[in-house]
């Protein structure tokens, strides 16, 4: 299936994702958790796309699928037109690191290390020099107004805080493809204004940006949103 | 990613787990101390019974009866002043600088006044207090005058002096009953401190041979006779001159055969370093145990460590950190914690092996340093490389959702 009716040929628009009949399927016999079911699923170049769904109906189990921090139980998942289970280990990472920016649900930065060493980190695994790596974490940090933080840890930070160490994290390396689950969830109004208008921005440049959300109001933002419910995916509606 | 990168990281991470880092260290610091401090003490306990063994007096020869062994029921023929003039003879006996005839009596009753003590006399001549390394204290020693006119005149072990007179007296003058027999003392022996040779001299008292026989033993046979060689190196020389002698003066035809028994320090000596051999083995079984213990404490904390960081794992591997970064990390921290262990390790034992212990000084065994350290570095390498490796592997979402 694939989405963004009434846009141009599909044929001629290359899909950064391209997902087909996906399953993934969480231990087995008895208590098999069948998290996703024959999922379909392409995203061109530069779209927004917002995920909702009831929780537990496998939101974040689709997005780390395709963030390629875990392999699919059957389906196959193109990510720029390479076939993900081609690649080893090592291209994998590289993947990960050169073009996607992950948000987590739940943070996920490393304890007793300051906010700007984790907003650092990606760039370190990039190759890039301390100086730049320094300037433009730095610059990371006040685009998500934490500018003067950067030597607090996380268990020094606020939750919303550590949300935005998070997001400045995956932004810091400029990936062509960002992937949010609930980059908002533990923001203020005023927060969320802000993470999401620079994700509006991110989209005006040319971003592709993924993002699973509660808020409606979060989901009002994106082009087009997609409904997952018990592990199946349907289209809700195609914006703009 | 740099090895520079990677270094810094493993620093960090090891600065971050400050207490679980010190405590790794401990178990190397331990494990390595031990070794050292251990080995160090059997060397240097080998290295002071080897002196006190040269103190024996290395030109030292005893000569004691014997049961021969095919003659059950028959006692051997006994030593005899006769044995002890044929050994003294520079013909037969070039090698031989002293003989001295000596009886003894274990367990002999010494009175002075109210106190009493148990002690061993030991008759002999002047020729002995050489010939057996016995060095006086206070006094004089009895002289050949002493011993031809039978002068009961004793010198008393450090021992002895104390029970009698008071820790640290000087009795010289005073007199003492040897088995109800009144003798003067006239001098006594310098502390030998425990241990010397196989009876503890400070329990012995000294006095003529003729002394002796005249009014405690009789002038019958000799306990044994004291022989001192001309030189160390004329020891041996001197030993199968007195096994010649007295084979003669015996009757004996084969060495099986024989009536008396030669000793000599340099038997002794052969027979302490097998002894201390198996002691310092021991030490070191002891040593490798506690290293193997170190070694477990090691692989212990590291999988620990791997493991309490499996999500940090995760959240690496997520940012795009490539199998051999996350490995090259774990690796270059259970580096880091072995090397610096293992040189407070090193730093410990050598510390420990300068507290005096008695008399004698452990003495650091460089080759077990370099074993201490490799084991420990080698173990800390392996041990901290498998859970990393395991921990490398694993898939960026597994890791994360480890707590
Ligand atoms: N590791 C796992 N083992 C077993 N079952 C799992 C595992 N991870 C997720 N599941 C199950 O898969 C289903 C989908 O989970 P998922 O985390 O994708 O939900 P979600 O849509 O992100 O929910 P939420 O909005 O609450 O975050 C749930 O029923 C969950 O119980
Ligand atoms: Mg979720």
């Amino acid at each position: 299936m694939t989405a963004g009716t009434g846009t141009a040929p599909l044929e001629q628009v290359p899909h950064v994702l391209d997902v087909r009949k996906l399953s993934k399927v969480y231990g087995s016999g008895e208590t098999a958790v069948h998290a996703l079911r024959d999922v379909d699923l392409t995203v061109r170049r530069g779209e927004y796309v917002a995920v909702i769904g009831q929780s537990g109906s496998g939101k974040s189990t689709l997005l780390n699928m395709l963030g390629c921090l875990d392999a699919p139980t059957s389906g196959r998942y193109l990510l720029e037109g390479l076939d993900v289970a081609d690649l080893d280990e090592r291209q994998q990472a590289v993947l990960r690191n050169r073009q996607i920016g992950f948000i987590f649900q739940a943070f996920n930065l490393i304890p007793r290390t300051s906010a700007l060493a984790n907003v650092e980190l990606p760039l370190v695994y990039a190759g890039v020099g301390r100086r730049v790596r320094r300037e433009r974490a730095q610059a990371a940090l006040s685009l998500v107004g934490l500018q003067g933080r950067e030597d607090q840890r996380p268990n020094q930070l606020s939750g919303g805080q550590q949300q935005r160490v998070a997001v400045a994290r995956a932004l810091v390396t400029t990936p062509a493809l960002l992937l949010a689950d609930e980059p908002t969830g533990n923001l203020d109004s005023a927060s969320t204004r802000d993470v999401l208008g620079l994700f509006d921005r991110l989209h005006a440049a040319g971003r592709t940006i993924v993002l699973i959300t509660h808020d409606d109001e979060v989901a009002e933002r994106a082009e087009r949103v997609v409904v997952v419910s018990d592990g199946r995916l349907t289209e809700a509606r195609a914006r703009r | 990613m740099s090895v520079v990168e990677i270094i810094r990281f493993a620093v960090r991470g090891l600065i971050a787990n400050r207490l679980r880092s010190l405590l790794t260290m401990l178990g190397i610091i331990i494990g390595i101390a031990a070794v050292i401090l251990l080995t160090a003490l059997g060397n240097g306990a080998s290295q002071y019974i080897q002196g006190q063994i040269a103190g024996l007096g290395a030109n030292s020869i005893t000569v004691l009866p014997r049961q021969p062994p095919d003659t059950a029921g028959t006692d051997g023929r006994p030593l005899t002043q006769g044995d002890v003039r044929a050994l003294a003879d520079p013909q037969g006996a070039p090698d031989v600088a002293s003989v001295s005839p000596v009886v003894s009596l274990q367990g002999t009753t010494v009175e002075a006044g109210r106190a009493r003590t148990d002690a061993t006399i030991i008759g002999s001549t002047p020729s002995y207090f050489p010939g057996a390394n016995i060095q006086l204290g206070t006094g004089r020693v009895y002289t050949e005058a002493d011993v031809t006119a039978g002068r009961k005149v004793i010198l008393l072990g450090r021992t002895v002096a104390d029970d009698l007179f008071g820790v640290g007296s000087d009795p010289v003058g005073q007199d003492v009953l040897v088995r109800g027999v009144p003798f003067d003392v006239i001098g006594t022996l310098a502390p030998a401190g425990q241990g010397q040779g196989l009876s503890n001299p400070d329990e012995n008292v000294l006095a003529p041979l003729t002394a002796v026989q005249g009014s405690l033993t009789g002038f019958g046979d000799l306990t044994q006779i004291v022989v001192q060689a001309r030189s160390t190196e004329a020891q041996a020389a001197a030993e199968s001159e007195i096994n010649s002698i007295l084979d003669r003066r015996h009757g004996i035809d084969v060495p099986d055969n024989r009536d008396y028994q030669v000793l000599s320090a340099r038997q002794l000596a052969d027979v302490l370093d097998d002894t201390l051999g198996a002691f310092t083995l021991l030490l070191a079984a002891i040593a490798a145990i506690s290293l193997v213990v170190g070694g477990i404490g090691i692989t212990n904390i590291m999988l620990v460590s791997v493991t309490e960081r499996t999500r940090e794992i995760g959240i690496r591997k997520a940012l795009g950190a490539p199998p051999s970064a996350i490995l090259g990390q774990f690796l270059v921290e259970s580096i880091i914690l072995s090397v610096v262990g293992g040189v407070l390790g090193v730093a410990v034992g050598y510390a420990g092996t300068l507290v005096p212990l008695g008399d004698f000084r452990p003495v650091v065994l460089p080759s077990a340093v370099v074993a201490a350290v490799g084991v420990s570095a080698a173990i800390g390498i392996f041990f901290g490389a498998y859970p990393a490796r395991r921990a490398a592997r694993l898939r960026p979402i597994e890791a994360l959702r480890r707590e």
